[in-house]
């Protein structure tokens, strides 16, 4: 607990900051199953949300209810209100092919595209129209992957598949691929649980850095790790949010019975 | 390895050592039967290629006769009008006729002569005025040709109708034989290769009897039931796996397409001949028509395959698209199609060698029609590849037996190419990635 504390110390919330997303009495259920109840969280900007909580308890179901994926799943239905920016979501008027090019999204299981790396990133780009032509599109291939780190890795492979990189290399392709984009949140699902420490680490650098520009939602199972790169953190416990708050103040002084037991280990 | 099995050996005492034999003794077993199933399997494959090819080879070669033709111009143009058209017209056999009388001149009786004039095929005339529509040149020369023997002769001279027979048994009689026997013995006789059999139409007479017609007629036929099969296919695929709710409907769709791939393929024929020959006329013995009848028959394969390709792909692969803002009409085209075209290509080209090979359906629409003609295209009368070997088999003249097995080996290279087409671009496809 003293190295943790010690950790945690330089990353306090800055007080007033915006809420950019909000969920408000989020019901979601898989036919028989109901996953979350009544979850009410926001979502601040420029700030790295973590989620935490057992297994089972819809951290995944929560984080793609923000970028509406649930949308996908056969018998997945979802009730309640989710904003972006004050705006429903959910509503009917609403895109939600442009709402996921604003909303990006990183899986626990680096997913590249059987393509060139190049390709990976060009691919948000080219079908959302931001390049005008080949010398912009190769321009922003190659601010997206400085910005997630893998450049200077890459810069001569190029033409070479995404999927023959490294697990911790491909992670951060994924996340190149998702910031092409220019999304205003990204959604993280464990995008470390696959990695080693070393990648680990390099990722978890990378998210800092990426709060300066974008908001960040990112579900742990590690909690050194949500301490370490999260400003608010919320806990999840059989579908419901037990607990949400500063991060330094949740992992110091938890108010519920719950989330204490849960970060010190002894459930979960 | 030993040490270690020892080791474990007697802690379980000798009980593990005998389970041990036993448990290789079944592996050894197992594997002995493997290898006998693939020896049984690999010889009857030998066997049924190899009797095909021990028959059907000799088709490739024939027989023919040297004779010294004049081009008589008192029979080319017996009026002397020097008129091509009139040419085509004369009356070639007379050629012969008089080329084999001065060769032997003791055959007089009409009945010898006949005779005689059956050594050469009855289609050498058309040769003859080939050649000198070729060249007018040639009219009042005279030449040493080589012409086509007659099939009965050919066999004779090819060893498969055997000569040692009473000759009321035999369809060569004596003195043919012993006019053959004289032109063999001054070198006038040899086998070469039959091109013919490659560029020619049917025939009622064998030795004139070729594939190309055949050939052509499969692939229109080919030609019309990928343009239908393929896209129909591929697009009801795409609907049913990637877009389409999971409702009773669907399933309903789901479990006829099953049934229609196992539905005898006639029952396709039966559809066709009501439906596109009697309701809406169309024309019959036409590749046309049969090709749309083999599509009926190749769809559910195709849709099938597909399917199953589409849904092997993996769903992160579809979720990582859909997460940068992929419409889900981007995600198929650009990632969950692409992604399973090896299987997609397979599962098309294996429906296409099946349609191919196809006999039934094609039989109820009249393409068993006899068609001397190449199909100038799709929607001349034609027939195709299998068809034709079931019309030569049917026949009762030797030769045709000898045709029959050499355009089922013609087949066979067709549809050895084409599965080496489907591995060959599961191969090229799958490097993509
Ligand atoms: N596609 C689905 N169909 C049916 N039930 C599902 C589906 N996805 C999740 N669930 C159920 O919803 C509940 C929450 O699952 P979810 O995946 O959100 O948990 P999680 O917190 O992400 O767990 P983990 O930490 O193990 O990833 C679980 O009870 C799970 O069984
Ligand atoms: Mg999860």
């Amino acid at each position: 607990m003293e190295a943790q504390t010690a950790l945690i110390g330089h990353n306090r919330p800055a007080d007033a900051t915006p809420v950019k997303m909000a969920t408000r009495d989020l019901d979601v259920s898989y036919g028989a199953i109901q996953a979350l109840a009544g979850v009410e969280l926001d979502i601040r900007e420029n700030e790295v949300t973590a989620l935490i909580g057992p297994s089972g308890c819809g951290k995944t179901t929560f984080l793609r209810c923000l970028n509406r994926m649930n949308d996908t799943i056969e018998g997945c239905v979802v009730s309640g209100l989710v904003t972006l920016d004050g705006h429903d979501i959910y509503d009917r008027s609403l895109d939600v092919v442009q709402l996921r090019a604003r909303i990006g999204m990183v899986f626990q299981k680096p997913n590249p595209f059987p393509k060139s790396i190049y390709d990976n990133a060009a691919y948000g780009p080219r079908i959302h129209g931001l390049a005008a032509n080949r010398d912009e599109l190769d321009e922003i291939v190659v601010t997206s992957l400085e910005k997630a780190g893998l450049w200077k890795e890459v810069r001569d492979r190029m033409g070479e598949p995404g999927t023959s990189l490294s697990g911790g290399q491909q992670q951060r392709l994924c996340i190149a691929r998702a910031i092409a984009v220019s999304p205003e949140v990204i959604l993280m699902d464990e995008p470390c649980s696959a990695l080693d420490p070393i990648a680990t680490a390099r990722i978890e650098e990378l998210i800092d850095e990426l709060r300066e520009n974008y908001t960040i939602v990112i579900v742990t199972h590690n909690m050194q790790q949500a301490a370490r790169v999260s400003q608010r953190t919320a806990f999840f416990h059989l579908g419901q949010v037990v607990e949400m708050g500063d991060t330094v103040e949740l992992f110091t002084n938890p108010q519920d019975e719950r989330t204490q037991g849960y970060i010190t280990g002894r459930f979960g | 390895m030993t040490e270690f099995a020892e080791s474990r050996g007697h802690v379980g005492t000798n009980d593990g050592a005998a389970r041990r034999a036993r448990r290789h003794a079944a592996e050894r077993r197992f594997r002995l039967y493997g290898i006998l199933a693939i020896v049984v399997a690999v010889s009857f494959l030998v066997l049924l290629l190899g009797s095909i090819a021990v028959q059907g080879y000799t088709a490739f070669t024939a027989t023919q006769i040297r004779l010294d033709v004049t081009f008589e111009p008192e029979v080319i143009d017996p009026e002397g009008t020097g008129d091509p058209e009139l040419w085509a017209g004369a009356d070639y056999g007379a050629l012969i006729r008089h080329s084999l009388g001065a060769r032997f001149p003791g055959v007089r009786e009409p009945e010898e002569v006949r005779a005689l004039m059956a050594l050469i095929s009855s289609g050498a005339r058309f040769d003859l005025r080939d050649m000198v529509l070729d060249d007018p040149g040639l009219i009042g020369t005279t030449r040493s040709v080589w012409l086509p023997a007659a099939a009965d002769i050919d066999m004779l001279v090819k060893g498969i109708t055997p000569r040692d027979v009473p000759e009321d048994a035999r369809r060569v009689k004596d003195n043919q034989i012993a006019w053959l026997d004289a032109l063999v013995a001054e070198g006038a006789v040899k086998r070469a290769l039959h091109l013919r059999f490659f560029t020619a139409g049917d025939s009622r007479t064998p030795e004139r009897a070729g594939i190309w017609g055949a050939i052509v007629g499969s692939f229109y036929t080919m030609m019309v039931t990928l343009a239908l099969a393929f896209p129909i296919g591929v697009l009801t695929a795409v609907y049913l796996e990637e877009f389409a709710p999971k409702n009773r409907w669907t399933d309903l769709v789901e479990i006829n397409i099953n049934n229609l791939a196992a539905v005898p393929s006639i029952v396709f024929g039966l559809l066709g001949l009501a439906v596109f020959l009697n309701v809406y006329h169309l024309p019959r013995s036409a590749p046309v028509v049969g090709g749309m009848t083999l599509a009926l028959m190749t769809l559910p394969t195709i849709i099938i395959a597909t399917r199953s390709a589409l849904a092997a792909v993996p769903p992160s692969l579809r979720e990582a698209a859909l997460a940068i803002g992929a419409s889900p009409l981007q995600v198929v085209m650009h990632h969950t199609l692409p992604a399973a075209m090896p299987g997609v290509l397979t599962g098309t080209i294996i429906g296409m060698a099946r349609a191919l090979g196809e006999t039934a359906p094609l039989l109820m629409i009249g393409m068993v029609a006899f068609i001397a003609d190449i199909p100038g295209g799709p929607s001349d009368p034609a027939t195709v590849l299998p068809v034709q070997v079931f019309l030569w088999a049917g026949s009762p003249e030797r030769a045709f037996a000898e045709k029959t097995a050499a355009a089922t080996l013609v087949l066979l290279v067709f549809l050895i190419a084409m599965n080496g087409l489907a591995v060959y671009l599961r191969k090229k496809f799958e490097k993509r990635w």
